[in-house]
């Protein structure tokens, strides 16, 4: 859904290179030196065959099947036998044998070389633009991030740079080689017979009328086939991860045919495209194989006509060996084009991350100190996205008093969690404004404000590594004995304590290896090490016991007395010793107070404590 | 579904990026052919024309510089025709040959846009067959291979190795077609100029092939650990990818980069290096080409010189000089085209590596042995008479019977449906060293509530996974209506069980279509009646599109909890005698899972339904709760009657015992 939306504003052709070629940066060097090392390769690799033909004509001119040939022939033939009157034809074919094969080893070292800077520079562009894409996403806000699809990202990060580095790689090496191969043989060509030379030349309007159309055919189609692709694999991703589904409801059959759907119609489209891109090679077949018929009848007559005085024999050998270079070369163009248009939608979809800006960047002059914990919402109304009709938030007006306790309460859907996002700037406010120590928070540089509210999220996530290492990304110079004060604070000692490790237990990737509550307790501790200003708990103990929630709460009360906490939780019991309850509905505050003003005044609340407390009673 | 599973349960898909294994091309070749034989032949046919109508243009070349030649030599110095006189003796020969040439040609072009089209479909309709061959046998393999396999690793298989398989099928093996047809038939073709020659051509191909098996070699080490490395740098981005919120709420995007350069930085020496190889091989090969060429001419030049005589297939030539140089002229463009083709090939070598190492993965996807399932007894709808006696029909009526035939005396019975569930000493393990249930006993009777409650790992979620068998039990009976559950068909166990699962998956479709995935048949009034049961149906309608929102990734755009209480809706849609509830509302607040409760219970009035909750307060009103402990029951009995024994139930009500 994200990625539809999107491709509608495809960027131009220019902009497109423009944006990538941003992260070519200390390549450059090995960028340009490859295609000037390949140049020089072809140039001698174009020599070749014309020396063969001198050789040849040499050859005749000394053994005599040839008395007219023509004058460079000679001065060559005077030049290699080094002034001696009968010129020694092996010495002559030895020298030229000398001279070829010097020119092949040249020609091998300039293509090994620009391999190697070719190498370099694509593998180092790869490099580069995989770095700006994730600095560009470690920059993305909340906003950012909900846009683009975490599958999503990882296919451009992946695949999508993938295809643009083949391409660049094409680019500054098979697409420097194949025009200038092109071009040298056609030169090489018109130095042999200029009128035979032109028969090529008039193939080429046809060849580019073709490959034209096929381009601005294909790249479209391509483009919607890529996101058909993609939306396959999702459902492929969808139903691997759903399987226990899929089982329970016996939906093997449906899914099979669902699939087989989806695969037929990526079938039939990639059928279309890739027939459209098939007519190159026809295409490129019929333009040279009708030129080379034409250049041996253009070229049977001139020699006989002219009997061998404008063209030799030998010459229209070597003309056929250019023929086969320029078809290679076309070949090559082919093939490069077929890169080109596939890697286009790529090269489209990293630009869209890559200009895509931050909705939510530090001011000019930002504040860089904050004060206290006090926190105030002020008329503020909220809503996701500009096109949403309904505010997430609306109406909201808080005033939370430094190292005060506040507990949230409300149904599923009711906009807790978009309240709280809105106090460390995860999401800007669409008007009114939330300021935390009498500041708007927008006014702080986001590092600052960030480090001094500490929010532990209801989707929470541990990172592969240690327990320790975890925990120092809540203070990167955290002392071992302050990071275990933070997990005693989290009642996290107890359970660590248990592992055979201790601290050093690594945490599996998404945390597998510890149980809901403990991974719970571990962000806390994480959180807390960062001796916030204010902390918000978003639902951060559901999974722990009702005893340990308490214990936690006690902590967090005589240890951190100044810090602002806000307590977002299903339990009652999580909230009741708050300084102020929140009940929320509907992306409204319904009622705010003391548990001992609630349970009298408000009926939502009543029932709450009771439902959870009938046993109590 | 990684949730589960302590590492090294399971052998990992993915024991590195190693190589093929060996029989992997015949097998991939064998699958090739024998779905596709009449596009493939049509292809090999077109294939054969287009690449031999690539060799004969030397041929061509030879005949007419024979022609012109022999035309020439009616010329002076040699001989005495004017131009025009010896250009109409060769003209009739040479326009045969100009004819030939058309004719040949047209047959190519048209050759090779068959081939390139019918190749389009081709790789694709293999592609397309060999995805849903993989999707539709995956979809019957047990819950185990699932369990024990990471999403992104299978995941992998249908994304990068399909694509490497798509190199290898698409431009490959075509290409290797094609230079084995012009190899064969330049290798005539030079026989018949040259056998001298030819000698030194086979010469050339021995030093190539020693170069493309070194330098090629390394190159394909490096594209193979060129993958490794990319699938490390794969699973760091997903990693951070998912925890990316996390990263900005502590500020720790510097570091989540630098751990990314490592990474980054080792993907990219890796493809240097890989890249490097595979680029050198194509100037060594091109130029090795151009000394051959070199070689032919001077060893051609030297032959001339010192009055050799040529030998072909057809024995040694007369002395001809003229003819020899023609000969010569000819066998150059030759040679050049055979090392083109040489070099070519060997620039598919890292695609073929790469390709075989993705087929044989995706054979290996394949290879899985499915679920098992010697169930023969079948689910029926059924009508009962007044007298209890059970007869199958077709039409709902509302009930249903287990239809079991007796293979002893080929007698069937009919045993109504009913959900009652019985376990008897029932041992299990995930692998059979470590048994994590230990001699349970269960006896559900329809109509009845049952809990499981105890801490992570004490087997709660592994007594269901036995219910609806994604796994068999190790020991001990399962019966259901009496039947043993062994015996009775998969799928229709399954059907006659309602589960929501803990985590809840949603698939891309609309709300209403992901309500009706419980029942297929089941309108779209049921469907609100059962969203309505569910408590979904108010935040449902307050969807942008109501019923008709689109849901994607998953249901990401809703909360935990809303997702939780579609997954109910939609298991409450299929209406089964049995339900199980794995931690079905943990993410919901208590007064609207209070209110999901009275909807459900209602449902499932006087049937059988299992509760796992971690909240106490969810499985307070069941009939029984069974506490767990380390695959043990160690507690049973109602909430009033667990309270008042004061053991583990006790303390963890009053919280004097934590849940972990």
């Amino acid at each position: 859904m994200k990625r539809k939306q999107k491709n509608k504003t495809s960027a131009g052709f220019i902009p497109l290179i423009k944006t990538l070629g941003g992260s070519i940066r200390e390549y450059k060097k090995a960028s340009i030196l490859t295609p000037l090392f390949v140049m020089v390769e072809v140039v001698l690799e174009c020599l070749i065959p014309y020396i063969m033909t001198l050789l040849l004509g040499t050859i005749s001119y000394i053994s005599g099947t040839n008395q007219n040939s023509d004058p460079l022939i000679e001065k060559i033939v005077i030049f290699l036998s080094h002034g001696a009157a009968e010129p020694n034809l092996l010495l002559v074919i030895l020298q030229f044998g000398l001279g070829l094969i010097f020119t092949a080893f040249v020609s091998l070292l300039c293509g090994a070389r620009s391999g190697k800077y070719c190498a370099t520079a694509s593998s180092g562009f790869a490099k580069n633009l995989r770095k700006d894409i994730y600095s560009r996403i470690q920059g993305f806000s909340f906003s950012n991030i909900d846009k683009f699809s975490t599958a999503s990202l990882v296919t451009r990060l992946t695949t999508d740079v993938t295809n643009v580095e083949m391409s660049y790689m094409m680019i500054i090496r098979t697409a420097i080689r194949a025009p200038f191969m092109l071009i040298f043989s056609l030169i090489m060509a018109f130095t042999i017979n200029a009128q035979m030379a032109l028969i090529f030349l008039c193939t080429s309007p046809i060849l580019a009328i073709g490959l034209y159309f096929i381009m601005t055919k294909a790249i479209p189609f391509f483009n919607r086939i890529f996101h058909k692709y993609d939306a396959m694999n999702e459902s492929v991703e969808e139903n691997v991860r759903g399987m226990r589904v899929v089982k329970s409801y016996v939906r093997e059959d449906y899914e099979m045919e669902k699939f087989e759907k989806a695969s037929s119609s990526v079938k039939e489209d990639f059928v279309k495209a890739e027939k459209l891109i098939a007519l190159n090679t026809p295409l490129m077949n019929f333009c040279v194989y009708f030129g080379i018929i034409a250049i041996y009848i253009v070229g049977s007559i001139l020699i006989i006509k002219s009997n061998q005085s404008l063209l030799q024999l030998t010459e229209l050998q070597s003309f056929m060996t250019y023929s086969f270079q320029i078809l290679m070369s076309l070949m090559m163009v082919s093939m490069i084009m077929v890169m080109v248009i596939m890697s286009y939608a790529s090269a489209q979809r990293i630009c869209e991350v890559l200009n895509e800006k931050s909705s939510i960047l530090s001011p000019e002059n930002a504040v860089t100190e904050v004060k206290d914990g006090s926190v105030e919402f002020d008329n503020v109304n909220f809503k996701y996205s500009e096109k949403a009709e309904n505010y997430a938030l609306s109406d909201i007006n808080l005033k939370i008093e430094s190292g005060e306790t506040v507990g949230i309460i409300g149904a599923t859907g009711s906009s807790k969690t978009s309240l709280v996002q809105l106090i460390p700037r995860l999401y800007d406010v669409n008007e009114g404004s939330v300021k935390v120590a009498g500041v708007d928070v927008r006014n702080y540089d986001l590092e600052v404000l960030r480090n001094a509210v500490a929010m532990v999220l209801q989707k929470n996530v541990l990172f592969s590594g240690t327990i320790k290492e975890n925990m120092r990304w809540g203070d990167k110079n955290a002392t071992d004995e302050e990071i275990m004060h933070a997990c005693k604070l989290a009642q996290a000692d107890e359970f660590i304590q248990g592992f055979p490790d201790k601290y050093d237990t690594y945490i599996e990737q998404g945390g597998v290896n510890v149980s809901g509550g403990q991974k719970q307790r571990l962000c806390i501790a994480r959180a807390l090490l960062k001796k916030p200003k204010i902390l918000i708990l978003d639902d951060s103990t559901s999974a722990v016991d009702t005893k340990t929630d308490a214990l936690i709460r006690q902590a967090l009360r005589s240890y951190m007395p100044e810090t602002t906490k806000i307590i977002i939780a299903q339990r009652i019991a999580s909230v009741q010793e708050a300084d102020k309850i929140l009940i929320m509905d509907g992306g409204t505050i319904t009622a705010m107070g003391k548990h001992e003003d609630l349970i009298k005044n408000n009926a939502i609340y009543k029932e709450l404590y009771y439902s959870q407390n009938k046993e109590a009673k | 579904m990684a949730m589960k599973t302590p590492a090294g349960r399971g052998a990992n898909m993915r024991g590195g990026h190693g190589r093929a294994k060996k029989g992997t091309m015949g097998r991939l070749l064998a699958m090739l052919i024998k779905n596709n034989k009449k596009l493939l032949s049509v292809i090999v046919v077109c294939l054969f024309i287009s690449s031999v109508t690539g060799v004969m243009s030397s041929l061509f070349l030879n005949n007419i510089l024979t022609k012109l030649s022999e035309g020439l030599e009616l010329l002076p110095p040699s001989g005495n025709l004017t131009t025009a006189e010896a250009w109409n003796t060769i003209l009739p020969d040479l326009m045969k040959i100009f004819i030939t040439m058309i004719c040949v040609y047209v047959a190519g072009i048209i050759a090779s846009f068959i081939y390139t089209r019918l190749m389009a479909t081709l790789t694709q309709t293999f592609l397309h067959q060999i995805r849903t061959s993989m999707f539709n046998k995956m979809q019957f393999y047990p819950i185990r291979f699932f369990d024990t396999n990471k999403t992104g690793d299978i995941m992998s298989v249908y994304t990068n190795d399909t694509d490497a398989l798509r190199q290898l099928v698409s431009q490959s093996i075509p290409s290797l077609l094609t230079a084995t047809i012009s190899v064969i038939t330049l290798l005539i073709l030079m026989f018949s100029f040259s056998i001298w020659l030819s000698l030194v051509i086979f010469l050339g191909i021995f030093v190539m092939s020693m170069v493309t098996k070194s330098v090629g070699g390394n190159s394909a080490k490096y594209f193979m650990r060129q993958q490794n490395s990319l699938g490390k740098e794969e699973g760091y981005i997903q990693e951070m990818m998912r925890g990316q919120k996390v990263i900005k709420v502590f500020c720790h995007e510097e570091e989540s980069i630098e751990g990314f350069d490592e990474k980054n930085e080792q993907l990219c020496e890796d493809s240097r290096k890989a890249h490097m190889f595979a680029n050198i091989l194509m100037p060594i090969m091109g130029n090795l080409g151009n000394l051959l060429y070199v070689l032919i001419a001077f060893v051609g030049g030297l032959l001339v010189v010192l009055g050799a005589r040529n030998l072909t297939i057809t024995g040694f030539q007369e002395y001809n000089p003229t003819a020899f140089l023609v000969t010569i002229m000819s066998f150059l463009p030759i040679s050049k085209q055979f090392t083109a083709q040489i070099s070519q090939t060997s620039q598919q070598l890292n695609s073929i590596v790469m390709g075989l190492a993705g087929a044989s993965r995706i054979f290996e996807l394949m290879d899985h042995d499915p679920e098992t399932d010697n169930g023969y007894v079948t689910l029926v709808r059924c009508r009962i008479a007044e007298d209890g006696t059970i007869t199958e029909c077709e039409e709902r009526t509302g009930h249903w019977a287990w239809k079991h035939p007796h293979k002893a005396d080929g007698t069937i019975t009919y045993t109504e449906l009913k959900g009652d569930i019985q376990m008897f000493d029932v041992d299990f393990g995930y692998v059979p060293e470590k048994i994590v249930l230990h001699d349970i006993n269960l006896y559900a009777n329809p109509g009845q509530k049952i809990a499981f409650v105890g801490a992570t790992g004490a087997g709660k979620t592994t007594i269901t996974n036995l219910i609806n068998r994604f796994y068999d039990i190790a020991d001990g009976k399962i019966r259901y209506d009496g039947i043993n559950i062994n015996k009775i068909k998969k799928a229709d166990l399954r059907r006659s069980l309602g589960i929501v699962l803990q985590d809840t998956n949603l698939f891309t479709g609309t709300v209403m279509e992901n309500i009706r995935y419980g029942r297929l048949s089941a309108s779209d009034e049921d469907c609100i009646a059962a969203a309505k049961l569910a408590y979904a149906d108010d935040f449902i309608r307050r969807l942008p599109d109501g019923y008709n929102t689109m849901l994607t990734s998953d249901g990401a755009n809703l909360s935990q909890g809303q997702r939780q209480l579609l997954s109910i809706a939609r298991a409450a849609v299929k209406d089964a005698p049995v339900m199980i509830l794995d931690e079905a509302t943990s993410s919901i607040d208590t007064r609207t899972e209070a209110l999901v409760q009275k909807g459900t219970d209602r449902l499932m009035e006087g049937r059988t339904v299992f509760v796992i909750a971690h909240r106490l307060s969810t499985v307070q009103n069941s009939d029984v709760i069974m506490v767990l402990e380390y695959g043990n029951i160690i507690e049973r009995g109602s909430h009033e009657e667990l309270i008042a024994k004061r053991g583990k139930y006790y303390q963890l009500y009053t919280g004097a015992f934590e849940l972990e």
